[in-house]
């Protein structure tokens, strides 16, 4: 079945559903990321006591590393994100998911910092995930990937960066489950971490987030063609399930607000209601077609795994439920950003993170930054935000000694 | 020099606000510090100038905050009414709160709780009891507006004036004791002079003082 045959997707979206679709590639077929792999003497043992070997880390990297190697930053990508933080990315032929923050004379300034990206593990972007194929049967691991964790994403992110030769990164910085990455990172390897920035996150996982992930699974599961995880193998995709899942997903992304600005209740080219389930409302419309184009480049099992890594991540719970003790006498300089209207990691999550610090002594700034546009805000072109990683970064450099770039400002 | 009101742009740090420069007299040298109302982070940027301050920061505006973010302070955007009570007992060796007591909801819990983050509180605030104040309310019939007192009676955020002696009083209930005070003139300058509380609370435009917790000086 053709992807648009999914829902009837009508026109302004069709349109551009095309351009998603003439980059075929999914999910490592066709495509060759950069990749390191560390042989099955090297293996990634995983909180829920797995085991991955061999394991591929697919990374992109932005900038020059130093002759110190001082100035390394790590990027870590959200639930659906991949290494392509900037530049094009191969697969969707779209401009990387942090390009409003990464470029020359941005505030991850490629001129400047030597910015690091990889595929978390258990993803479908060329790192070791559900989709690769399992040496020990030949076939594709499917739900016998081991459950992981954002420990063990983290930890195979450290296992990228001892590759590297780098021993401490300038800063790690990251968004929503890139944030909560940013966090474990600290707490993990905070003799590591010179600076840190976590972003639009929260050190446990809502009840509210983790039903959420649970509709978005179920979806999955309900999809007929996802035949146990087993799909791969039996040539289908469950595409209806996973489109749904990221229909739903997206939702949480946005706000009320938003939508409203956006879309309101305007109908989709037509004056009249149908009085039928088509796809009367632009919102409606708008939804199909990011499932739709979810479905061209992320993998189902992925989806599976990526979630429930975020539903297990609870930072306090490893340090005997005090939050504070994660961070404990830590020289880490962080820098703590939510977005108000974000009602996904909100601002309260984000202060959680700063009593926290606080209590351990910690340096960290803290700004709530004023915007509608929900979670997603992270991603875009927000002034505030962007003055204020620029400032953070600036003096974090400061205080590492890096030079000031010539043409960086 | 002219006096800059609180909250406005800094001068540069070799010429600081004066009475800026009499609360960092105030800290020992190497000290950790909380400021609480930062502001654009002036106050914050001298005492790490000046005494090698390991300093925080809170402050309200979203703008200051950036400011203060962009000049490398560790700054959290914050209310003093209702975020200090987060902070943990003896996190800080000084806790200084300038120019803000007057516009809290709740002026004892913000000093309470300041005593007890911090061994050591300063706090600097405008003298409803000086005397062009007084003279404005007795012989014009107005609430008055001065040069720390710039806002009309209804667009103001200072909704807990006092005075020097009312002041004392809260100290004196909250068990603590004032190590050191200053009344400041209308240039921000230290009155050099000892006199009496009522002289004080009568010249002093502005007061600055530092608090230690626990126990009256018997």
């Amino acid at each position: 079945m053709l992807p648009n045959e999914l829902f009837g997707i009508s026109n302004a979206w069709e349109n551009r559903l095309s351009i998603v679709s003439e980059a075929r590639p999914i999910c490592g077929e066709g495509f060759a990321p950069k990749t390191v792999v560390f042989e099955p003497d090297r293996p990634l043992s995983t909180d829920g006591g797995g085991r991955v070997a061999p394991l591929a880390i697919a990374y992109e990297t932005y900038g020059a590393l130093n002759a110190a190697r001082t100035n390394a930053i790590l990027l870590c990508h959200a639930l659906t994100g991949d290494q392509y933080a900037a530049g094009v990315n191969p697969v969707t032929g779209k401009p990387g998911w942090w390009e409003a923050m990464v470029g020359p004379g941005k505030p991850f300034d490629t001129d400047r910092y030597f910015l690091i990206c990889s595929n978390v593990v258990g993803g479908c972007m060329g790192t070791t995930g559900p989709s690769t194929i399992n040496p020990t049967t030949g076939k594709p691991y499917g739900l016998d990937f081991p459950v992981v964790t954002i420990r063990d994403m983290v930890r195979a992110q450290a296992m990228l960066i001892d590759h590297f030769g780098i021993e401490t990164l300038f800063c790690v910085a990251g968004g929503s489950m890139g944030g909560m990455q940013v966090l474990q990172w600290a707490a993990s390897y905070p003799e590591r971490v010179f600076s840190a920035m976590p972003i639009a996150t929260a050190a446990k996982h809502s009840a509210q987030n983790i039903a959420f992930h649970e509709v978005g699974r179920q979806a999955v599961m309900a999809d007929p063609d996802w035949r146990l995880g087993r799909y791969q193998e039996q040539g289908v995709r469950p595409e209806k399930g996973l489109a749904v899942a990221r229909m739903s997903a997206h939702i949480t992304y946005l706000s009320e607000a938003a939508l409203q600005r956006k879309f309101g209740r305007k109908l989709q080219d037509r004056s009249a209601p149908t009085f039928s389930f088509d796809a009367d409302f632009q919102v409606e419309n708008y939804l199909r077609y990011q499932g739709l184009a979810f479905v061209e480049r992320f993998d189902a099992n992925s989806y599976l795994f990526v979630t429930r890594a975020c539903d297990y991540f609870d930072l306090a719970a490893d340090y005997g439920g005090s939050l504070a003790m994660a961070f404990k006498d830590t020289k880490t300089r962080f820098c703590v950003v939510s977005f108000t209207s974000d009602w996904l990691y909100p601002t309260s999550d984000s202060r959680a993170i700063v009593h926290a610090l606080n209590a351990g002594g910690a340096s960290v700034s803290f700004v709530e930054i004023e915007s509608d546009k929900g979670h997603d805000a992270f991603l875009l072109h927000e002034p505030m935000f962007i003055a204020t990683t620029r400032g953070f970064l600036d003096s974090a450099a400061a205080a590492r000694g890096l030079a000031a770039h010539g043409n960086s400002r | 020099m002219n006096f800059t009101p609180a909250g406005q742009s800094a001068q540069p740090l070799d010429h600081p606000r004066l009475d800026l420069a009499v609360i960092a007299e105030m800290v020992a040298p190497g000290a950790r510090v909380l400021d609480v109302g930062c502001g654009d982070g002036s106050l914050l940027q001298l005492l790490a100038q000046k005494k090698g301050v390991d300093g925080r920061g809170v402050e309200l505006s979203q703008r200051g905050v950036n400011e203060c973010v962009a000049k490398g302070l560790s700054v959290i955007q914050g209310d003093a009414d209702t975020d200090l009570a987060d902070y943990p007992d003896d996190g800080f060796d000084y806790v200084i709160l300038s120019q803000t007591l007057q516009a809290t909801r709740r002026p004892r819990a913000a000093l309470a709780n300041m005593l007890r983050i911090g061994r050591r509180a300063i706090v600097s605030f405008p003298n409803f009891g000086y005397w062009r104040v007084r003279a404005q309310l007795a012989f014009a019939g107005r609430m008055p507006v001065t040069g720390h007192l710039l806002n009309h009676w209804h667009d103001t955020p200072n909704i807990h004036l006092c005075t020097i002696r009312d002041f004392v009083e809260l100290v004196d209930e909250l068990d603590a004791h004032i190590e050191r005070g200053a009344a400041l003139d209308r240039a921000g300058a230290p009155i050099r002079f000892n006199a009496p509380w009522w002289v004080w609370n009568l010249f002093g435009e502005q007061a600055v003082f530092l608090l230690e917790r626990g126990g009256k000086r018997s």
